[in-house]
């Protein structure tokens, strides 16, 4: 289900938290984080560099976060490990082609109710927290 | 769903009682995720602790906490005692000789951890000794802790260092040491047991051989005291420096073994309370061994605990452990290579303790986070190994590594892990 503009991050989070409901188990709902990080377009190879590298994980992650139509914030990234490929798709479904004002102050409780908890601690080596931190910088920086 | 673990179907070593072994570690009876048991295969990083130490350290902090050396009180007094005698206990550990009519256990210097004792000999020794023109050997397998440290030194003193290279196997091509062993060497530094690939190095072959040069041989001993009866006296070694968590003992606490005559030839390390004989604004005499290298209040709880480790690694018996330990290495061997595109990383004829692998195209973070949430602890990442990883040309493994209380269900389970990962994954 693509993201449109028209909806807000609260209710692709809420879309996102009733999709994942769908399964009872953590090995479905990772099942599901991994179809969606293939579902994401792969980022130009000339991006993945040290501009758009995210420091602190155990798998390449790049994350770019750029101005789009109506000075929206286009979002675009990429992981070599399957798992961090979907915390990708999961900040893209929410934060892609959203006002940057409203990604900068952005709260990601949504990754709790969705079973993926345990990757939001700031000492995980997924890079996770680290990703936010750079795409609310850029936000910033937009904003 | 409850805890359960079966029984197990074919006892490794009858003279081994694992089930009474795992039985001693609290933090190993527990479930994570709410219905996952615990399987630990996380030891190279750091072991669990038996109930004997978690008493003692509480034990000192309930009924005899004091400073040592300094107070004539009863409790200073106590804990004085009991921290000198853990020296004693630490030599015995490690089969350190007497030295010039003088006690082994003035050979014993207490440090944080095996970093800080190889950091105390680069910068004591290391500044000392050595200058422009001369070398430092070390392995290509070795720890960032056991590179860094020397990196430093060398930058400073103008001394070079060269790489002792290894096989595909993960062995340690000897001809290319002695190749590279010369009057320039002053120093070879090397681990006993590689945390990345569980190679056990032939330590002996390599103090002789740097001997004859007329060079120092430092062993980071970290991974091989947990698992191996070490004795550095047939070592050889000149310095020998381990860890007191990765032996059942804990964090903060660690011993560097040196010589009596280098000991006492070196500079003092850090300055401070405790290192000090006399102290004018003129001038300041320092303290003998070991004490003048270790200023200030020391880690007192932690060394009195890393006793009651080393005396319960003891009771277990270090050749029986070590019997069990490499039985179970062969049977988990055996059974991950049954899995379809299992690469091994590290398949040394001698090795203690660590299996790593990768898993076709599986990256190493995607396996030991679906492994984590089966409740299987292994760690991912290139192990603070990274020219060795660079050998191999990888970016990391996944290592499980096995304790004296792993047995052959843990391994089963981290089987069964794996087999869904690539089932995730494939």
């Amino acid at each position: 289900m693509p993201a449109t503009a028209e909806s807000t991050i609260d209710a692709r989070a809420d879309d996102l938290i009733a999709e994942f409901s769908l399964f009872d188990g953590w090995m479905g709902r990772y099942e599901h984080l991994i179809d969606l990080g293939r579902e994401i377009p792969e980022i130009a190879e000339a991006y993945k560099n040290d501009a758009h590298r995210i420091e602190g994980c155990q798998s390449k992650v790049w994350v770019r976060a750029e101005p789009g139509e109506n000075g929206r914030l286009r979002l675009t990234g990429d992981s070599n490990a399957a798992i961090t490929r979907g915390l990708v798709a999961l900040l893209i479904r929410v934060l892609d082609d959203q006002p940057p004002e409203a990604v900068v102050t952005v709260e990601l409780g949504f990754l709790g109710e969705i079973g993926m908890d345990e990757h939001l601690s700031p000492t995980r080596k997924n890079g996770l927290h680290a990703m936010v931190r750079q795409i609310k910088e850029r936000a910033a920086a937009l904003a | 769903m409850e805890a359960t673990r079966p029984k197990q179907e074919a006892v490794l070593d009858a003279d081994y009682d694992v089930e009474a072994v795992r039985a001693a570690f609290p933090a190993l009876q527990q479930d994570l995720y709410d219905d996952q048991p615990l399987v630990y295969l996380d030891n190279a990083a750091t072991t669990q602790k038996p109930q004997a130490v978690i008493d003692r350290l509480t034990g000192y902090y309930t009924r005899e906490n004091a400073n040592v050396h300094r107070g004539v009180h009863f409790l200073s007094q106590q804990a004085s005692d009991a921290y000198e005698a853990v020296r004693e206990r630490m030599a015995d550990f490690i089969g350190a000789p007497e030295a010039g009519g003088r006690p082994a256990h003035e050979q014993i210097v207490y440090t944080r951890g095996t970093t800080e004792a190889i950091n105390l000999v680069a910068a004591t020794w290391g500044r000392a000794e050595l200058q422009e023109g001369d070398e430092v050997l070390l392995s290509q397998m070795e720890h960032h802790s056991n590179i860094v440290p020397w990196q430093r030194i060398c930058e400073e003193t103008g001394a070079q260092i060269k790489i002792i290279p290894v096989t595909d196997r993960g062995e340690l091509v000897f001809e290319a040491f002695e190749k590279r062993l010369s009057e320039r060497t002053k120093l070879v530094a090397v681990t006993h047991v590689s945390n990345a690939l569980g190679t056990i190095n032939p330590v002996e072959e390599i103090v002789r051989a740097a001997h004859e040069a007329g060079a120092k041989v430092l062993v980071d001993g970290a991974q091989s005291v947990p698992h191996l009866p070490v004795d550095v006296e047939a070592l050889g070694a000149d310095f020998f420096c381990f860890s007191g968590h990765k032996m059942y003992g804990p964090t903060g606490i660690g011993v560097l073994y040196g010589r009596r005559r280098l000991l006492d030839a070196m500079p003092p390390y850090q300055g401070g309370g405790d290192m000090i004989d006399e102290v004018s604004f003129e001038d300041t005499t320092y303290a003998e061994v070991p004490h003048k290298f270790e200023a200030g209040t020391p880690n007192i709880s932690s060394v009195i605990a890393l006793g009651a480790a080393a005396a319960w690694l003891k009771e277990q018996g270090r050749p029986r452990v070590r019997r069990h330990e490499k039985a179970l290495l062969e049977y988990a061997t055996e059974r991950v290579r049954e899995i379809d595109d299992i690469r091994l990383v590290g398949t040394a004829r001698e090795k203690a303790s660590v299996l790593s692998f990768l898993l076709g195209d599986v990256h190493p973070y995607d396996a030991g986070t679906v492994l984590d949430r089966m409740g299987v602890a292994v760690r991912t990442g290139h192990h603070c190994a990274q020219p060795l990883m660079e050998h191999f040309s990888i970016p990391g493994t996944v290592r499980a590594s096995l304790a004296c209380y792993n047995d052959r269900s843990d391994v089963d389970r981290l089987v069964e892990g794996l087999r869904k990962v690539r089932r995730m994954f494939g």
